[in-house]
């Protein structure tokens, strides 16, 4: 299972221009199961650009994006979804007026939408209810199950941003800084949750919290001003010297 | 846990109010006059339209300001489709009525929905203008005058009658079952999965798109339904009057609708109907002479002043009422307990 051949989803020479300004340029990463890839920069480095892309939110201006070995490159954001291409968020997208379970079982219906069965109660539908019930276990919100999302601690929003993702049945996950805001035992629970899901999922991890980064991620990739100035195991990372003078600064 | 036994069974009185008001209405011919039956008869014709724009609208978000285009197209279609000597048969005249304007509401539809908020908007607009002007400026539906409808149509077979429009009880009825069969069958569609993800779209339709969804279709697929079903409502208006005039497809026509389910409150089938009834029943008494006097000539003056006050205060429709109502006689309650 976890020997690093082919890789589930990679990205070559992704690039992404604003008119004049190039946020990505060129980059590429590869993703695959049992690895979380971490993916670091300053603010403006375009790594929301990059998840945006991968996600299929904004087209590529040039490079090409692989699922399995098929060119998803030109595919619509809800057919990457239903492929098993999952994100989350980097400003919590949840849907504040509905309950807890209904967030989430909205997410699993993307699986089975079936919308010409009228007469099927989409609050009875088994198959979204189980899969929904299973990602609020996993991200330790099923005691509020019933609750108004938007009555949520920003915490427990954070996980069920994650918990809407885990519920579309992902095989890749793109997290957009899950752990902003977080407190401490909220960051370390879902830390915990990243090292089970990567046993079983692909994970790129978009994050500020260099500690949790260096803590749960296999590879680094680091980007400056929309370009990778390296990209390798957390320890050669730490001691590469472009990145201790772009990123880490030279005090370090 | 009590708190939310009380709540469940005042959800399921709640269930059944809607029943209780269709029986309501079904008694209300034997006791009203016949001026009041036709009111009545006219209330039900425009809260089934407004039911229709409440899907759009309310569940799914899409304010459509051109919601009177299939409205006017399915009157239209049902004068012009009428024989001038016999009667015709509800059973093609009704489907032909709703099929014109589902097919006009997925030309509108397909193009509007590449576009979003007050785009959506102006471009829905443009359309029934469009409609409205094709009616208003050709000898297709006798220009500005309109067209009447010689002969009302019937619903019968083999010669005996079940359903005589001409007679306004049989109407009334008419007008009621085709209400109550679309309110059964929106709130049908709300409830199951096209239902939830409709609001899914309404609330955030970047995370329904990210989830999997293209969202794309469901919105067609709901503006096509509201289309259809402003088209029944159009078939009713126009057997109603025996005529039709370009007005029906006229923008005041969308504002007014959009008014109704707005008055009501967004979001609830039921907003709708109270709407509708509120708003139609609003412009009757300002409109009225023999009540008002001289003023009622400014009526479109004190019907407004009347909405802005009405929306000002409650914001969630009359259907929010008795919630703030509640809320105001549960909030002391709930101060004594805490001490």
């Amino acid at each position: 299972m976890n020997e690093p051949a082919a890789p589930l989803m990679r990205a070559e020479r992704l690039t992404r221009r604003f008119g004049g300004l190039t946020a990505v340029n060129a980059v590429s990463v590869a993703l695959q199961v049992g690895q979380v890839h971490a993916v670091i920069g300053t603010n403006g480095a375009g790594k929301s650009t990059l998840i945006n892309m991968l996600s299929g939110e904004l087209p590529a201006t040039s490079g090409s994006i692989f699922l399995d070995s098929a060119d998803i490159t030109r595919w619509s954001q809800p057919a990457r979804s239903r492929a098993g291409v999952g994100r989350s968020y980097q400003r919590t997208t949840i849907f504040p007026e509905l309950s807890v379970l209904e967030n989430c079982r909205l997410s699993a219906q993307a699986a089975q939408q079936r919308p010409w069965r009228v007469w099927e109660s989409a609050a009875g539908c088994p198959h979204s209810n189980g899969v929904a019930r299973d990602a609020l276990e996993r991200t330790g919100l099923a005691g509020v199950a019933a609750r108004a999302a938007g009555l949520l601690s920003h915490g427990q929003k954070r996980q069920l941003e994650i918990a809407m993702c885990l519920a579309t049945r992902p095989r890749v996950l793109l997290l957009d800084e899950p752990l902003a805001g977080m407190g401490a035992a909220e960051t370390d629970r879902m830390l915990t949750l990243l090292e089970a899901l990567k046993r079983t999922h692909a994970v790129l991890l978009v994050e500020h919290d260099m500690d949790a980064v260096f803590r749960v991620a296999d590879v680094i990739t680091v980007m400056v001003n929309g370009e990778v100035i390296a990209s390798d195991l957390p320890q050669a990372i730490r001691t590469h010297p472009e990145v201790l003078v772009a990123y880490l600064g030279e005090e370090h | 846990m009590q708190a939310a036994s009380t709540g469940s069974s005042r959800s399921r009185l709640s269930k059944l109010l809607p029943v209780a008001a269709g029986l309501v209405l079904a008694a209300l011919p034997w006791f009203v006059s016949p001026y009041q039956q036709d009111l009545i008869a006219k209330i039900l014709v425009y809260a089934l339209f407004a039911l229709s724009l409440e899907l759009l609208v309310g569940t799914t978000g899409l304010v459509s300001l051109g919601h009177a285009a299939f409205f006017g197209i399915g009157a239209y279609v049902t004068v012009l489709a009428s024989p001038q000597g016999a009667p015709a048969s509800i059973v093609w005249l009704v489907p032909l009525a709703m099929l014109a304007a589902t097919a006009y509401a997925l030309f509108v539809g397909a193009l509007s929905l590449r576009t979003r908020g007050v785009y959506f908007i102006m471009v829905t607009l443009a359309f029934a203008q469009m409609a409205y002007f094709v009616f208003h400026d050709t000898k297709l539906g006798g220009g500005t005058d309109g067209i009447f409808m010689y002969v009302r149509p019937v619903l019968g077979a083999g010669g005996a009658v079940w359903l005589d429009l001409e007679d306004k009880r049989h109407f009334y009825y008419l007008a009621l079952g085709a209400l109550a069969l679309t309110y059964a069958l929106l709130a049908l569609l709300l409830r199951s999965r096209f239902g939830h993800a409709l609001v899914g779209i309404r609330l955030n339709e970047q995370r329904m798109r990210a989830a999997g969804f293209r969202t794309y279709g469901y919105k067609l697929a709901a503006f096509v339904i509201a289309g259809a079903f402003a088209g029944l409502a159009g078939f009713l208006v126009a057997v109603k009057d025996a005529a039709v005039n370009p007005e029906l497809l006229s923008w005041h026509e969308s504002g007014a609708v959009l008014l109704m389910i707005i008055l009501g409150g967004l979001g609830h089938l039921r907003g709708a109907f109270i709407g509708a009834f509120a708003f139609t029943l609003l412009k009757e008494f300002f409109q009225s002479e023999s009540l008002l006097g001289p003023l009622a000539s400014h009526w479109q003056m004190t019907l407004g002043f009347t909405i802005i006050a009405f929306v000002a205060g409650l914001p969630k429709g009359l259907i929010g009422a008795g919630q703030m109502l509640r809320q105001r006689r549960r909030a002391p309650v709930r101060e004594a307990a805490d001490e």
